[in-house]
């Protein structure tokens, strides 16, 4: 309906405006205006986005040189090596379990912060959600050297239980928990504020209804708030596996993959042999495995927009 | 018939006729204790750096309480803010987030625009492939990006490796899709009303958007340049990848670089630059906390 009534003041614009000459016209329909505005965006993305994405497809069906088409050599060395395989189990482990205590960690938090009084959930909000807004190289070099073997302020407090000093980066055991939990850390408040704005448009008349029918808390979680925030839970653990899967920085700067490669993951292995060890085509091979990942997640991240943006 | 059912009902489940008032005063103790732990493990890595930035490097090696700086002293503070290296990472930063932060501005808000209120052919496609986009991680991207920049170099013969103003055509990729979504966002929750008004008055579409739907959205204007903002002065891997000398490093990537020399970390210096590089994003949170977490939540809840 309302699309109509614009439609009839562009119609009467538009004959106002037939009097002047034609080019004038033509600049100043819908469509090309409408053309001239999102043009420097088509550009940017088909330019810097998609054309390197197509390339990148190119690039690693090359040798090393780039002077010999190689069709899928590239993937079939990489199938051939141990370390590709621990790669993409690392990979796996290190975003589905980061994902996960992320998620349950956010929760556990957006849940208490809604617990107190309105007037502190401000003050304690803006305190948990620091470790986001602090980029991630810097806070990663914080964790580094609280990690640090020598004078790792961890092992100086374990030591006072009586817990011997941890070898946290240099074992591969600990290395892994280590990468994860800085990840944790990073990621958990993200999940803590979307969660929060999602348990504030809970309508309290569910939780008297459920209330008066006897329920504990743990039944108006379960029955309740889950249900109603499911979709928000989903929408946001997908964007964190996207983010997680794709990241670089923490592993990076926390363990250069090492000990042995053991907790490199696609982004920084990609890194290390295409940038490091300049063999772009076998690097742009390895990051393209992200790809069905990533593909299978925005798939349902975008049935849920499109399906929100039907009901609006 | 009823109050038979009621009985019924009633000592099948055990009700607990406890005090409301004091069940709610545990649940809230119990809330601010595990509140209390989880502060503590989200911010010792931020006090953790202010710690260790005040001390000196004797103090550092001295088998001391790490918990606590015994002689506090600002040197690590003089000393980077001295030293040229680190004011040109800090600069080099400061130019590149700023530039990029008006170019994404001038991309995304025309082309929101156009796609929440002008319907025209392939808008709506136009609109999800920008919400796609932003889905593309970095990482995916740095090797034939890599590749192409080099490409460039050797047909046009313009550097543009190892250049701190090639970060301004690399960085719009990352940030441009996430705000021209939130405008959408914004700009399509504005009422209809508006614009026709203008439009009726004869007003050109130009002028709406700069005269009505940019005052009307300026909350979301201002989230979405905090985020573009934040995420350029955080961006870590394009950087490494695409400059090497060290007066074209940008502050992360010149702090990780520089400042780790072989097996020798002065971890006092480290310190003090990444509390220093993580100021500026700290500092606008404490300012415009609401906007920055309206921006955070907009990505996923506006769409």
């Amino acid at each position: 309906m309302a699309d109509v009534v614009v439609e009839q003041g562009q119609a009467v614009r538009a004959a106002r405006a037939r009097k002047p000459a034609s080019l004038r016209n033509v600049l100043g329909r819908k469509s090309t205006v409408a053309f001239f505005l999102t043009l420097p965006l088509i550009l940017l993305i088909a330019l810097l986005v998609l054309y390197p994405a197509v390339y990148s497809v190119h690039l690693a069906t090359l040798n090393k040189s780039m002077q010999k088409f190689v069709g899928f050599g590239n993937f079939l060395f990489l199938f051939k090596r141990d370390t590709f395989w621990m790669v993409v189990k690392q990979s796996c482990i290190f975003a589905v379990t980061a994902v996960f205590f992320k998620a349950l960690i956010g929760f556990i938090v957006a849940h208490f912060v809604h617990n107190i009084p309105a007037k502190g959930q401000r003050k304690w909000r803006g305190m948990l959600l620091v470790p986001w807004v602090i980029p991630p190289a810097m806070s990663t070099l914080a964790w580094l050297w609280l990690f640090d073997p020598s004078y790792s302020a961890f092992n100086y407090t374990l030591s006072f239980f009586g817990i011997g000093p941890i070898n946290w980066l240099g074992d591969n055991v600990w290395a892994r928990f280590s990468v994860i939990l800085v990840n944790i850390w990073y990621g958990a408040p993200f999940f803590m504020i979307m969660y929060l704005a999602a348990l504030k448009s809970v309508p309290d008349q569910l939780y008297e209804a459920a209330a008066i029918d006897g329920a504990n808390w743990w039944q108006k979680i379960w029955y309740v708030t889950l249900p109603m925030m499911r979709n928000i839970i989903a929408i946001t653990a997908l964007f964190s596996l996207i983010v997680t899967f794709a990241n670089f920085d923490i592993v990076r700067i926390l363990t250069s993959g090492g000990p042995l490669d053991q907790t490199h993951i696609f982004a920084t292995w990609a890194f290390k042999v295409g940038i490091e060890g300049s063999d772009i085509p076998l690097g742009a091979s390895v990051s393209l495995f992200m790809v069905p990942i990533l593909a299978v997640a925005a798939i349902f991240i975008l049935r849920d927009v499109s399906k929100r943006g039907n009901e609006a | 018939m009823s109050t038979l059912a009621i009985d019924k009902a009633g000592p099948s489940r055990k009700i607990k006729y406890g005090s409301m008032s004091r069940d709610r005063a545990w649940a809230l103790r119990w809330s601010y204790f595990f509140l209390v732990l989880f502060a503590i493990f989200f911010l010792t890595p931020p006090i953790y750096m202010l710690i260790t930035s005040l001390k000196s490097s004797a103090e550092i090696s001295a088998a001391t309480n790490p918990w606590w700086v015994f002689h506090p002293t600002l040197s690590n503070y003089v000393e980077l803010l001295t030293s040229n290296q680190f004011l040109r990472f800090f600069w080099n930063s400061s130019i590149v987030s700023l530039a990029v932060v008006l170019v994404t501005m001038l991309i995304s808000v025309p082309a929101a625009f156009a796609l929440a209120r002008m319907k025209f052919w392939g808008s709506t496609t136009l609109a999800t492939g920008v919400f796609l986009t932003y889905l593309i991680p970095d990482s995916l991207l740095f090797i034939p990006l890599f590749k192409m920049l080099a490409l460039v170099q050797d047909y046009t013969g313009i550097t543009l490796l190892n250049r701190w103003y090639v970060l301004l055509f690399i960085y719009p990729t990352l940030t441009v899709p996430f705000c021209t979504w939130i405008m959408i966002g914004y700009f399509a929750s504005i009422p209809k009303e508006l614009d026709e008004a203008a439009l009726i008055d004869g007003a050109s579409w130009l002028q709406t958007l700069t005269r009505i739907f940019i005052p009307v959205a300026l909350p979301g204007l201002i989230a979405a340049t905090i985020f573009a903002f934040t995420v350029s002065w955080a961006q870590f891997l394009y950087p490494l990848v695409f400059t090497t000398s060290v007066d074209q490093l940008v502050l992360p990537v010149g702090i990780t670089t520089t400042l780790i020399k072989g097996d020798v970390f002065n971890w006092g210096q480290i310190m003090t630059g990444a509390l220093l590089g993580a100021a500026p994003p700290l500092i606008i949170y404490a300012f415009l906390m609401d906007y920055y977490i309206a921006g955070l939540t907009a990505g996923a809840t506006k769409g």
